[in-house]
């Protein structure tokens, strides 16, 4: 159920969210010095590609890991295995990258 | 005068998996007693058909073990005082994660068939004819292999792996033990084919490092170390071969 390829995606991810992690923890202390606003995050995220990359990176990362991790829970406590174990794992990767993707462009476009 | 014979309750598990049930036993008590006494004492004294299997009576062969009071152990050398709950009863019913032959009886076909699996053999390089090839006790390969070598097939720590029971496919901490003393035999042929198995889809990524083989290991081996190393090295095998 897991073999190789997909332990090495799981992992690859988890190495890719953790800096993306402690970035946002870091940029959420700086930003409500002095309060917070959504004007204030907006002004800052709306147009900004690098906003774009570095939430998008995190969304794609997530979407990638976190179906992985359904797929192992789902098979071993469900007994979901073969083709049903593909549509989920398949499908919780679209709607986690969907939600995710439209949730960046929301504060990002400008 | 000889003081008043004590008994055990004792429920073993009779039939198989799909139509049996627990059935209870009074069985003397004795000052020094294992599980395999326990068993063995019914199967002589009360009832001659119950089903089980043991050969060595001292941890060599590793065909006795059975879940008492709900845990994997090798009953030969399982104490009853070590394993008796304080309701003083004893549970005895054959191996979890196997299909039930009869009574005891654990049918152990896909136990080994995983061991095979996992290429948890030798691939032999050399013939008769050449030289045997020395190693080193002290080399660090030989020690990795030493520290998993004193498997005695036993199966308990099959029996204890919820991965096991959670998916079928899942080869098991012994076969991967196995495969990991074998990657570390430098006399071995078939390093390549091997990474390629535990890496499959049964392979050694399916566990989750929680050591319930190595917790009931009753010859004390580490098969979590195992897996981690299998994983390790199958990782590093990626980069290499890219390279
Ligand atoms: C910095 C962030 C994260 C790190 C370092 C991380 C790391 C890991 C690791 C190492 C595993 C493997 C566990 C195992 O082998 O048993 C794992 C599993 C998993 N992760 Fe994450 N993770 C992170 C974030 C997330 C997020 C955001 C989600 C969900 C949205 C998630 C969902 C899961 C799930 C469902 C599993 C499967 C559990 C299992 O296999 O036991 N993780 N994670
Ligand atoms: S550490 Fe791995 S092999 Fe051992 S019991 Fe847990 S999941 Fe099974
Ligand atoms: S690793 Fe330990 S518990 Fe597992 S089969 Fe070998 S001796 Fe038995
Ligand atoms: S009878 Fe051989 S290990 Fe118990």
């Amino acid at each position: 159920m897991l073999d190789l390829r997909l332990y090495m995606l799981q992992r690859v991810t988890a190495i890719v969210m953790g800096p993306l992690v402690i970035g946002h923890i870091i940029l959420i202390v700086y930003a409500i010095r002095g309060g917070i606003s959504a004007e204030e995050i907006l002004s800052r995220t709306q147009g900004s590609l690098w906003w774009g990359l570095y939430y998008g990176t995190f969304v794609l990362a997530v979407s990638v890991h976190a179906a992985i991790g359904l797929r192992v829970i789902t098979s071993e406590m469900l007994g979901l295995r073969g083709v049903g174990l593909s549509v989920l794992t398949w499908g919780s990767f679209a709607v986690l990258l969907v939600m995710g993707a439209r949730a960046v462009y929301a504060v990002t476009a400008a | 005068m000889a003081a008043a014979q004590k008994y055990m309750q004792v429920s073993v598990w009779r039939g198989d998996e799909a139509t049996g049930a627990l059935e209870e036993f009074d069985v003397p008590a004795q000052e020094s007693q294992t599980i395999l006494d326990v068993v063995s004492w019914i199967q002589q004294n009360a009832d001659a058909t119950l089903a089980y299997r043991y050969a060595c009576r001292v941890g060599m062969c590793g065909s006795c073990a059975m879940m008492v009071n709900g845990k994997p152990r090798w009953t030969c050398r399982t104490h009853v005082k070590k394993v008796l709950g304080d309701n003083g009863r004893l549970t005895i019913e054959p191996l979890r994660n196997l299909p039930v032959i009869k009574d005891l009886a654990t049918d152990m076909t896909e136990f080994f068939d995983k061991w095979i699996a996992a290429e948890g053999v030798f691939h032999p390089t050399k013939t008769r004819y050449d030289e045997i090839e020395g190693i080193d006790p002290e080399s660090s390969v030989r020690v990795e292999a030493n520290a998993a070598i004193e498997c005695i097939n036993c199966a308990v720590c099959y029996a204890a792996c919820d991965v096991v029971s959670a998916n079928p496919d899942y080869f098991g901490p012994a076969a991967l033990n196995r495969a990991w003393s074998l990657v570390n035999d430098t006399r071995d042929g078939g390093q390549a084919a091997r990474l390629e198995a535990v890496s499959s889809n049964g392979g050694c990524h399916n566990c989750h490092s929680q050591q319930g083989c190595s917790t009931f290991c009753p010859n004390e081996l580490n098969p979590t170390l195992s897996i981690a190393g299998l994983k390790r090295e199958t990782v590093t095998s990626l980069f290499r071969r890219r390279s």
